[in-house]
């Protein structure tokens, strides 16, 4: 089977914007959280309370139908593996830790807070978009994935696609949410409500070549003062989904942060839900396909 | 130090966040570890409630170095200001200065006065009784002083009595050893915050030292920050771009509230309300109150002005200008005081306008209880908080300790406007006033504060008008006539603010308080404010895009006084008026059009006085300030690092331990600072200090997700989903010696009460080695109460009412509690364990 | 592309008017625009004019339109009687007049005209006033003002919690 992911930009013709994106500078990511609230009151998301989850200050816990923006909170202790895995608690115990130099702060802080906002990462090659067979999922004039809710009919072929677990049915009304992009305020020339709220610049929002080019000086400069465990995640058109529209600086592993490390277009290995999706397709009804009047570009 | 500023602050970190990608080094000082440490170059742990151990410590440091700026320090400070001989210094005192009054538990502060100034003068005249705040107490705003100098000064700086040498010896003894035995911090990380301190300041360079509120929350919370002001003005960092000590505060208009205060000690400026030892004379209180050099030296000006705009035409020359219509202060009738005297019965009506005490204030429980003993109580806000529910749910109401038909209280409840249902100012925390324009009118029956406090004023006034009563004459003489608008008779608060700037004899918008006299001729609300009009046109309503502009962007907003930026900031040039470094240039004397100039801010100092003044024999006011004095609120132009008046508890910031601690002061003899306020009552009883009943140290705190009780949050569904459950922090070792599970239950115990809160186990909240074994910490954040869409215990329950007696602010930020695994008990066997701890740790509760 | 997408406009574009304002939260000071459809705040973002905060807003401030339209803000005044277990509806009128009567009578009933000494006190503390630090400046003046020429001194503030 061919890909046919690049709709964007031959499809728009002149309409056809520079691809648009995120470059997230977690190096920077003080952990404040504006871009989950900015992104929940921009787009009208429903409360979703979870409760304390004792994972750090993260409370919200992972992207889905009701957070967009998700802020992931790491606390490592350094170096890495001074107790072997234990439990915070249980190396406590262990007399042996104080030696370590994580026991008390004379030590050094013997710590690290790693904090990152996550973001549906507008795939080059978007299996989402790919097996969607409604046509709800497109690629806009900014080379953006959207979910357009007024056609989304919640059959959730996309949410086994994602790589990323970026895609999740709200509950209430079955149909599938995730980060548009602020696609209606790309239209205005609007920045996204998170990259304009972002207080320190962590979110930065623009053409994403020039992004990438930002991104590269900015690993540069970090590699240069000694972090050598920093790297670009999914700035590359090489990885497994052709490079992501929303791209990362990450101080760790991408594991570190729940982030898959090799991302690949899951349609190589879903061809099952692939041929499940065509045929839903072929069953569209009449009443959907008026409302698609542009179709998937 | 002492602040967290990428959580509470986030949107002004990113200054700090630019300013260390290019370059600058940026350390925290902090007992914990938090999102501004993670950030940070390094990260200096330290006990709560230390921190004039480390920064005596810097000083130390600055001194052993050589370090400190010598031609800032002999012409702006009063470093070389001989001190008169009977000053006692704390080191040679066992922990205490000259003259302690045993009997009133004061000070009697004249031996801290500058050399052959006499006993009336030495501190400042004195007005008021100890137990007033220390402004106040001891002589508002500084002493007297012929031609604004010091009598006796030693520029080499060698005299033993000299500031410097005695500032010397104060702090020898806080050297790297004992800052690191206090602080529980490395000598090695101590010292790489002062020499980092040392090397990035001086002609070329400038350092800042960022405080927020938490460090006003210890019983030695002004001398916190007095400390940290001896080093930038040791350092040469005052007054200077790059440099000062930033105030962090933490709400919207809290500077405002200040400014124009609702504080009971003080008018709007500054100016202190008068206590009844001037009696009736005007003239007497400003002879007692207002220096005669300096800024200050022009009270009067201030003063008749102030009562001209409240009283108009009923101030005259001939009642004082109304000067006898104030009420007079004898005492401290702060906020804490007058609960305690409500929970005694001796107070019949509050009004809580935007504010929960029942969650935000310490011993919210004192709090719920005082507030049941009100014939009347009023709440303004968004919605019914737990302090206009008390009566309905309560802990109390749980534990059975009240109920409802038991409270006679009448409560009113009142809806609020939003910020964006008015006109007005905030405040921001560097002065800046910034005007806020309504965008529509407030729902139902939801008002302003403008509108409520006017149309209650206005139904007073109605319901007085015939009275005959003397007393009523200030309510019916008052100016309460404000133009009004729309659907709900709206004052007009550009109307308000016009009156706060002032107008002159023909009716037009003042400029500058300069202008002010003390004749009558001219009305202003608050001094400091005049000019936030000026010619006519809302100021702080200046909304040129900083795009637009240079960084100092003076054309957003306004800011008090005179538009100043950056205060003090003649101290940005050398005493000649040149600037101390081409890279620090920012007001400098330009000789050709002979005025002071600026990259672009208001020079904070007479426009044309050359750096060469030298004050005529009886000058007075800023007549008699010199041209190269910066600091012009004091009667002698210098920055005071011993301050001769003006606060109760020394003249310079000592070491003492806080009134709940496991530890003995390892520096003195006197364990804590000898003035604070304690309330020693069976609502508010203390632990004894190392009681091994409550052997851990507890802190309170705010999070970025939540605002203060939590009335302007858990009450928001998108903040209420990042934190909704009430936690508590705790280190690995502490959770594995008392049974603590991760993401399980823990109750925390005081002698106050008990609350439950989910764990969090974590590294960021590591013990301190002190003594030789590791001191534990328990971290609540304090925003949970009964109320809201998210809800939980009240850190605040915990903690005792202890307060600093310059200002009369509570403890907050380190009090002693026990904690244990689960979930605390429900009924009275709350109150059960309660007393269980008090009778074991054998707690005195009266 | 649906029909929706096609003529998507974002609600900032479609507003009736924005309105420059300030966060209500910490003292930062970031500014804030304000939109307004139909007489309702439909979008609270930060105002990029700002030379204190360029555009942008923490998380409280980002909420702040959730804050402004919060499910459970009260619209009426209640009152409750003593020893009541429930609030009861009056109106705002009612309200200012029976609390302008209890300021009147306690005023009157702990009233210090002078101290033990013979000086003039010529205040109440009987009354106790806490402000929140998210009032305005003009209100404060006015509430200083008019406490003041009543005597009720003990004016306080979250400024000093």
């Amino acid at each position: 089977m061919t890909l046919d992911t690049v709709s964007w930009p031959a499809s728009y013709g002149d309409e056809a914007k520079p691809r648009k994106g995120f470059f997230t500078d977690t190096s920077i990511c003080i952990g404040c959280k504006a871009c989950e609230v900015a992104c929940k009151e921009w787009n009208q998301i429903p409360m979703s309370i979870k409760g304390f989850s004792g994972k750090s200050y993260d409370n919200t816990l992972a992207l889905g139908a009701n957070t967009w923006r998700h802020v992931a909170f790491v606390e490592q202790r350094v170096p890495a593996g001074v107790d072997d895995g234990a439990s915070l608690v249980e190396a406590a115990a262990r007399a042996d830790v104080i030696d370590a130099g994580v026991h008390t702060y004379q030590e050094g802080d013997g710590l690290r807070w790693l904090m990152a906002s996550d973001v549906c990462k507008h795939c080059t090659d978007a299996a989402c978009l790919e097996v969607c067979p409604t046509g709800a999922l497109f690629r806009t004039e900014f080379g953006t994935v959207v979910v357009q809710e007024d056609i989304c009919n919640g059959c959730g072929y996309c949410i086994p696609a994602c790589p990323f677990g970026v895609l999740e049915q709200r509950k209430d009304d079955g149909r599938v949410w995730k980060c548009t992009l602020c696609y209606d305020r790309l239209k205005e020339d609007q920045q996204p409500a998170c990259a304009q709220a972002c207080p320190t610049d962590s979110i930065q929002f623009g053409e994403l070549d020039e992004l990438r080019h930002r991104a590269e000086g900015r690993l540069k400069r970090l590699q240069d003062a000694g972090q050598a465990e920093a790297r670009l995640y999914l700035a590359d058109d090489d990885d497994g989904i052709h490079g992501a529209g929303a791209f990362f600086l990450l101080l760790d592993e991408p594991e570190v942060y729940g982030l898959p490390p090799d991302p690949v277009d899951t349609r190589h290995e879903l061809g099952s839900i692939w041929s499940a999706a065509g045929a839903a397709a072929l069953a569209l009804g009449a009443g959907l396909i008026a409302a698609v009047f542009g179709g998937r570009r | 130090m002492g602040s967290n500023m990428a959580e509470q602050h986030p949107v002004g970190f990113q200054w700090v966040m630019e300013a260390h990608e290019r370059g600058a080094k940026y350390i925290h000082v902090d007992p914990r570890f938090t999102r501004t440490s993670a950030m940070a170059d390094r990260h200096v742990p330290i006990r709560a409630g230390t921190d004039i151990a480390f920064l005596g410590g810097v000083i130390n440091y600055i001194f052993e170095h050589d370090a400190w700026f010598r031609e800032y320090v002999q012409h702006y400070t009063n470093g070389p200001v001989i001190v008169r001989e009977d000053y006692v210094d704390a080191e040679d005192a066992a922990g205490m200065f000259s003259g302690w009054d045993p009997e009133h538990g004061a000070y009697q502060i004249e031996s801290w006065g500058y050399d052959e100034t006499s006993h009336e003068a030495a501190g400042g005249k004195k007005e008021q009784q100890g137990d007033v705040s220390g402004e106040q107490a001891q002589g508002a705003h500084g002493m007297k002083l012929e031609r604004g100098n010091p009598p006796n000064i030693d520029n080499s700086m060698q005299h033993p009595r000299c500031v410097l040498q005695i500032l010397k010896r104060h702090f020898a003894r806080y050297t790297p050893q004992v800052v690191s035995e206090i602080c529980g911090c490395s000598e090695r990380d101590f010292l790489a915050v002062a020499r980092a301190l040392c090397e990035n300041s001086g002609r070329e360079r400038t350092s800042a030292i960022v405080y927020s509120v938490g460090w006003t929350q210890h019983t030695v919370g002004v001398q916190n920050i007095r400390a940290a002001s001896i080093v930038q003005m040791l350092l040469g960092n005052m007054g200077r771009p790059g440099g000062g000590i930033l105030a962090l505060r933490g709400h919207a208009n809290i500077q405002g509230s200040t400014d124009i205060p609702t504080l009971y000690n003080i008018l709007p400026g500054y100016i202190p309300m008068p206590h009844p030892t001037s009696g009736p004379d005007l003239d007497k209180f400003i002879e007692l109150n207002g220096p005669d050099t300096g800024a200050w030296g022009n009270l009067k000006n201030y003063m008749v002005s102030l009562l001209k705009a409240w009283w108009g035409d009923a101030a005259t020359d001939e009642n004082n200008y109304g000067y006898d219509y104030l009420p007079r202060i004898d005492g401290d009738h702060s906020h804490y005081p007058m609960m305690v005297k409500m929970l005694d019965g001796g107070v019949q009506g509050m009004f809580c306008v935007g504010q929960n005490p029942t969650v935000g204030s310490a011993n919210s429980k004192l709090m719920r209880l005082a507030l049941a003993k009100l014939d009347w109580l009023v709440v303004r806000d968004f919605q019914p908080t737990e302090s206009a529910l008390f009566w309905k749910d309560s802990p109390e109401h749980e534990s059975g300790e009240t109920r409802a038909e038991d409270i006679q209280t009448e409560v009113f409840f009142l809806p609020c406007a939003a910020h964006t249902e008015k006109d007005g100012n905030f405040t921001n925390t560097q002065r800046l006033l910034q005007w806020h324009w309504k965008a529509l009118d407030p729902p139902g029956d939801a008002r302003s504060e403008l509108h409520w406090i006017y149309h209650l004023g206005k139904a007073v006034r109605d319901k007085l008008a015939d009275s005959e009563d003397p007393r009523d004459r200030p309510i019916l003489d008052l100016t309460w006539d404000y133009p009004v608008e729309g659907p709900h008779q709206e004052p007009n608060a550009e109307a308000v603010l016009q009156e706060i700037n002032g107008r002159g004899p023909d009716g037009k918008m003042l400029s500058t308080y300069e202008e002010l006299k003390d004749d009558g001729s001219t009305a202003c609300g608050s001094w400091i404010h005049c000019g936030i009009y000026k010619d006519g046109v809302n100021q702080s309503a200046r909304k040129k895009p900083g795009q637009d502009q240079n960084w100092i962007a003076h054309e957003w907003g306004w800011a008090w006084p005179k538009d100043v930026r950056i205060l003090y900031n003649r101290a940005s040039a050398d005493p000649d008026g040149k600037p101390w470094s081409e890279r620090k240039r920012y007001v400098w004397w330009d000789g050709a059009d002979d005025k002071w100039t600026s990259l672009g801010d208001s020079p904070d100092f007479p426009a044309q006085k050359e750096p060469s003044f030298e004050p005529e024999e009886d000058a007075k006011a800023m007549e008699a300030i010199s041209g190269d004095k910066p600091f012009i609120l004091h009667p002698d132009g210098r920055a005071w690092l011993f301050a001769p008046s003006g606060l109760v508890d020394g003249p310079l910031p000592t070491h003492y331990e806080p009134q709940e601690t496991p530890f003995q002061n390892a520096l003195y003899p006197q364990q804590q600072n000898p003035t604070r306020q304690e309330f020693p009552r069976p609502e508010n009883p203390y632990h004894p200090v190392g009681s091994p009943v409550f052997p851990y140290v507890l802190s309170t705190w705010r999070l970025t997700e939540h605002h203060t009780s939590g009335a302007m949050s858990r009450t928001v569904p998108y903040l209420a989903e990042l934190q909704p459950e009430f936690f508590c922090e705790v280190s690995p070792a502490l959770a594995a010696e008392r049974g603590l599970e991760h993401g399980g239950w823990a109750t925390i115990v005081t002698a106050r009460s008990a609350v439950e809160a989910r764990v969090l186990v974590t590294d960021r909240i590591k013990p301190l080695q002190i003594e030789g074994r590791p001191t534990y910490r328990v971290g609540m954040p304090y925003h949970w109460g009964g109320v809201g869409i998210v809800t939980g215990d009240s850190a605040n329950d915990l903690l005792p009412l202890v307060l600093d007696n310059n200002v009369h602010i509570s403890e907050y930020k380190v009090a002693t509690c026990d904690i244990r695994p689960g979930r605390r008990p429900r009924g009275p066997a709350r109150l059960k364990l309660v007393e269980e701890y008090r009778q074991r740790a054998g707690v005195r509760v009266s | 592309m649906s029909r929706r997408s096609a003529t998507l406009k974002p609600r900032t574009a479609t507003a009736d008017r924005v309105v420059q304002s300030v966060c209500p939260y910490c003292a930062v000071g970031c500014g804030q625009k304000v939109y307004v459809k139909d007489e309702k705040v439909v979008q609270i973002e930060g105002d990029p004019d700002s030379p204190i905060s360029r555009g942008r807003l923490c998380p409280k401030g980002a909420a702040s339109e959730a804050l402004v339209n919060q499910p459970g803000r009260m619209k009426e005044v209640l009152y409750r009687r003593p020893g009541s277990a429930n609030w009861e509806r009056i109106s705002l009128e009612q309200a200012t007049d029976m609390i302008a009567e209890r300021m009147i009578r306690t005023r009157a009933q702990t009233w210090e005209e002078q101290g033990e000494d013979g000086k003039a006190l010529k205040r109440t503390l009987g009354i106790h006033f806490l402000g929140g630090a998210t009032l305005d400046s003009e209100e404060n003046y006015l509430i200083k003002k008019f406490f003041c020429a009543a005597g009720a001194l003990s004016i306080e503030n979250q400024a000093r919690i």
